[in-house]
């Protein structure tokens, strides 16, 4: 019974991770054919190229067949296609390095900010971002 | 409120639309040879590193610190170009703003002193999304001088060549958004022209620890680039003059970079002449059918750095002979491409 539980639950966490894959997989695709419609050069092959990863690798990321890429990868891939790098790499269930090593820095001050932002609206959370200031000229 | 994200400064106007966006971007690209003849546009190598002044204070001269904004390193006679990108409430629907840019508090399209407010007769701004870059100073009809560095006080500035004075340097920037009813007028119209479009079948388309005088740059006027700059479609009235945003963007030395920051400068970029060896391209870009202003007069008569290098030391200036580009890219609406070449810097 016991055994017959963990199997249950590995094959419910493939299932979920192989729907996420998917639907990045899916989410890249999309991005990708749009800018191949307006624009040349956005064939599978030649947006793996300008990555550094092969055609064929990439094609199995847009089925889902396999996790999505790291890091650097993502943002080569996310500046490809126009999509923001942060949201690329969220929709891969990252953070990008730079990211986690601010939180990691103030982990304590971070966490209470993240909590006490979470359900704030988009123009509540941007008046937390750091204003350019002006002065005297 | 303007900040400052991934080295883009960012402009939003959420009290007129939740998604007008408006950001500029500073691109470092190569020094085109200061001569006679009139060249096309160089490519972008990427962002320069832009910060906080506030986060350095005492480590940049206090007169810097005062007017707030942002530093950016250059190397002495690099140059650089602004990068415009304005995003809206669609992909096809740009939120419009009128940019005025000036460097040493001389407008870069009149050659006229810093004033608030837009004006016309003659234009002193700029329109974006219609205006997708700024490389220079306006000096003759569709064509300007490129920016470039310049350390603030040897008189190489339009600054100094202007008003004998080399007090301020730097880049100066405001912003200024549609009035609210203007763009709701706008909006409505696209959105109605969308409901005709998808109606018909569907097609699928497309203390001071560094000297003032040795760190601190201005722009001075570099070799000649076809450029055009844009009479502005919409009345002066059009926009909302109240909700301008403004930033003072000071330039230090690269050599000081380091010691203000603790981070690299950036390396210097290649010449023009080792640029085009390498096969790389350049550009020019046709906008749509649009009125070109005329240029200043007053900035046409400034001397450019390698004429007052040779007045001042009798030499020419180092990579300043005319180069050979080949054939150029053609960038504009409804064609493919981009100016900026992705280096391994664009994101950090």
């Amino acid at each position: 019974m016991f055994r017959f539980g963990v199997v249950y639950i590995d094959n419910m966490l493939t299932l979920e991770r192989t729907r996420e894959w998917i639907e990045f997989g899916d989410a890249v695709r999309r991005l990708r054919e749009t800018r191949a419609v307006s624009e040349q050069g956005f064939s599978l092959r030649q947006v793996a190229a300008r990555c550094g990863i092969t055609p064929a690798y990439l094609s199995r990321v847009e089925r889902g067949e396999v996790a999505p890429p790291g890091e650097d990868t993502l943002v080569k891939l996310a500046m490809e296609i126009g999509e923001d790098p942060d949201v690329l790499l969220a929709m891969a269930g990252k953070i990008s390095s730079d990211l986690r090593a601010v939180i990691l820095a103030r982990p304590k001050l971070f966490a209470e900010l993240l909590r006490s932002i979470k359900e704030a609206p988009d123009n509540a959370v941007l008046r937390l971002v750091r204003e350019v200031r002006d002065g005297n000229w | 409120m303007a900040t400052l994200e991934n080295e883009n400064l960012v402009f939003r106007f959420p009290q007129i639309e939740k998604d007008a966006i408006f950001s500029i971007n500073f691109q470092r690209t190569l020094r085109i040879p200061d001569t006679d003849k009139t060249y096309s546009l160089p490519p972008g190598l990427g962002s320069f590193p832009v910060r906080h002044v506030e986060d350095f204070t005492g480590r940049i001269p206090a007169s810097m610190t005062d007017r707030g904004g942002v530093i950016l390193p250059m190397w002495q006679a690099e140059a650089m170009w602004l990068l415009f990108k304005n995003h809206g409430p669609d992909w096809e629907l740009d939120f419009p703003v009128a940019i005025k840019i000036a460097a040493g508090k001389v407008n870069a399209v009149t050659g006229d002193p810093w004033r608030p407010g837009l004006h016309r007769e003659p234009q002193d701004y700029l329109v974006s999304p219609e205006q997708p870059w700024l490389d220079g100073f306006a000096i003759e009809k569709g064509v300007i001088r490129q920016f470039v560095a310049m350390p603030l006080g040897d008189g190489y500035t339009p600054e100094e060549q202007l008003t004998g004075d080399a007090k301020w340097g730097g880049i100066q920037i405001s912003v200024t958004p549609l009035k609210r009813a203007v763009w709701e007028k706008k909006f409505a119209a696209w959105r109605e022209e969308q409901r005709h479009i998808h109606s018909r079948p569907f097609v699928e388309c497309c203390d001071l620890l560094i000297d003032e005088c040795s760190s601190a740059m201005g722009l001075a006027a570099g070799g000649r680039m076809k450029q055009e700059i844009y009479e502005d479609s919409f009345s002066l009235d059009d926009w909302d003059q109240d909700a301008t945003d403004r930033v003072f963007v000071s330039l230090v030395h690269a050599k000081d970079w380091r010691f203000i920051t603790g981070e690299a400068a950036p390396n210097e970029p290649p010449s023009a002449e080792e640029y085009s060896a390498a096969g790389l391209p350049w550009f020019d870009y046709y906008g749509k059918d649009q009125t070109v202003l005329h240029g200043s007069k007053k900035l046409a008569n400034i001397k450019s750095v390698a004429n007052i290098f040779k007045e001042q030391t009798g030499a020419q200036l180092a990579k300043s002979s005319d180069t050979a580009i080949g054939k150029t890219v053609k960038l504009g609406p409804g064609l493919d491409g981009s100016r900026t070449i992705m280096t391994s810097n664009d994101r950090e």
